[in-house]
């Protein structure tokens, strides 16, 4: 069975352990960097970013997130998981885990009482997504080879870099599991052609 | 784009479990927060135990304190209006606060009535000892539940036990006949329409906090280990010796709260916590819990 690990240190995670045990893959609750080496597939779920990046320096995640993303094996990122994954952050010196070819703008959308929902199109995902956008980020820049997969008011909202999937809006807040789905399916490729070579 | 729904305002509280929010006065004290973690701040004039030791009318924080905060830090920014004060409640919705408690913290500005919640496109959290107040909190449209614990004590008892309790009841409706709902909401003073939805998903709809003396970093461990989805920590961190070396102790042990030998690191040399009150030496007119209605 496919095993996809959610990094348990803040934020939404049950939520994401439903969504990937929706879908009928086994799901895994990451809180130390040794469980990372039994997992197929990564997600890094919303939550705070600040917090979750002192918590990974502090349990010295960084070092083994990056090899992850680097062996080939996929890394999905919501809200504050995609600002994790950036190459780049607006208006920081230096991005977190700097995996995926983008650049994000953190809480671009206003404060909370900004925060909404919206209809959406997900190329390959779904025509009629109902998206949560709490606090969000968005991304500013797409780099070549990053394909756009979604966009709301004219601003990039998901976007996918190679074995790299990043949102800016919350699919474990809802009972819509399809974007759980794609990534599990990123996920089982990755690993057909991981055990192949 | 619909902003204010009832998923979005859920949601921001959803996206704060595991995490730690803090009681800060000015931005130094954020930063500190932010830096050692915490998920939120709670932007206030003054900390539960100077609010206990000042007595008199406690009101909602200097508006420039509230902006202070929120220029500070990225983390999301909560203030504190007074129980049923629709226009300190406004106020600080204007000025774009990220949460607002309706807190029995500060002097009641109504004991009749509480806000109208679902009214607001800031989302609310709001206290709770039983099923009852939690399930009328929610029906007026709360988004997040705290325990209400006796505020400013650094007394861990009444934590303890308002989560059990609440967590009982909501076993308790849970497993009970439908047909038996009613006569149990009426008991508890509880609106029906809640307390069949809470049965019928298993759980509360909106997370639920621990707050209200929470002193130690072992103290936020264990209301992890009672069910608490993360928990607020009021005088604790800035009455405390070290205050950034005791945030950050905090913050792990909530995050790996079964984790002993690393609670046991991080409690170490912490200086000495703040200064505890027994409950039972409060008067009854004093107790900070028994506001709410």
């Amino acid at each position: 069975m496919t095993k996809i690990g959610v990094l348990g240190l803040q934020g939404a995670v049950r939520e994401h352990v439903r969504s990937i045990e929706e879908n009928g893959a086994e799901a895994v609750v990451v809180k130390w960097p040794e469980q990372l080496d039994e997992l197929d597939g990564l997600i890094l779920p919303g939550g705070e970013s600040t917090t979750m990046r002192r918590l990974i320096d502090r349990y010295g995640f960084m070092e083994p997130l990056r090899a992850f993303g680097e062996s080939g094996r996929p890394m999905f990122g919501t809200c504050a998981g995609l600002i994790l994954l950036a190459g780049e952050v607006v208006g920081y010196e230096e991005p977190h885990l700097g995996l995926m070819n983008i650049t994000v703008e953190r809480n671009s959308f206003g404060r909370q009482k900004e925060s909404f929902e919206a209809a959406l199109m997900i190329k390959d995902v779904a025509d009629d997504y109902n998206a949560v956008f709490i606090r969000a980020p968005h991304i500013v820049w797409a780099g070549e080879g990053t394909e756009v997969l979604a966009e709301c008011d004219g601003r990039i909202v998901a976007a996918r870099d190679r074995h790299y999937l990043g949102c800016s809006f919350h699919p474990e807040l809802t009972d819509d599991h399809r974007i759980a789905g794609y990534f599990i399916g990123m996920a089982e490729q990755a690993k057909a052609s991981l055990a192949n070579s | 784009m619909n902003t204010g729904t009832d998923r979005v305002k859920r949601g921001m509280a959803e996206m704060q479990k595991g995490g730690v929010i803090m009681d800060v006065v000015n931005a130094e004290q954020a930063k500190i927060a932010e830096e050692a973690g915490a998920v939120a701040v709670m932007a206030l004039e003054r900390v539960p135990s100077d609010i206990r030791a000042a007595g008199g009318v406690a009101r909602m924080a200097d508006p420039r304190i509230v902006e202070e905060v929120m220029n500070a830090v990225t983390i999301p920014v909560m203030a504190k209006a007074r129980i049923g004060h629709i226009v300190e409640a406004r106020v600080l919705e204007a000025m774009g606060v990220d949460y607002l408690d309706e807190s029995e913290v500060l002097t009641p500005a109504d004991e009749e009535y509480h806000l109208l919640k679902s009214d607001y496109t800031v989302p609310f959290v709001c206290g709770c000892r039983d099923i009852g107040e939690a399930a009328r909190r929610i029906g007026e449209g709360a988004s997040m539940l705290r325990t209400k614990g006796e505020p400013g004590t650094g007394n861990i008892v009444e934590a303890v036990r308002h989560m059990r309790k609440v967590n009982a009841q909501v076993r308790k409706l849970i497993h009970m006949n439908e047909d038996e709902v009613m006569t149990e909401a009426k008991i508890h003073g509880a609106p029906f329409e809640v307390l069949m939805q809470i049965k019928k998903e298993g759980k509360l709809p909106v997370v639920n906090f621990a707050a209200g003396g929470i002193a130690t970093p072992a103290d936020a461990a264990l209301m992890m280990e009672l069910g608490a989805d993360g928990v607020f920590v009021g005088s604790g961190i800035f009455k405390s010796e070290n205050p950034a070396k005791f945030a950050r102790a905090i913050v792990e042990a909530t995050t790996h709260y079964q984790d002993y030998k690393l609670i046991a690191e991080l409690s170490k040399e912490l200086g000495e916590p703040m200064k505890g009150l027994e409950i039972a030496g409060i008067a009854a007119a004093d107790r900070m819990q028994e506001r709410g209605w």
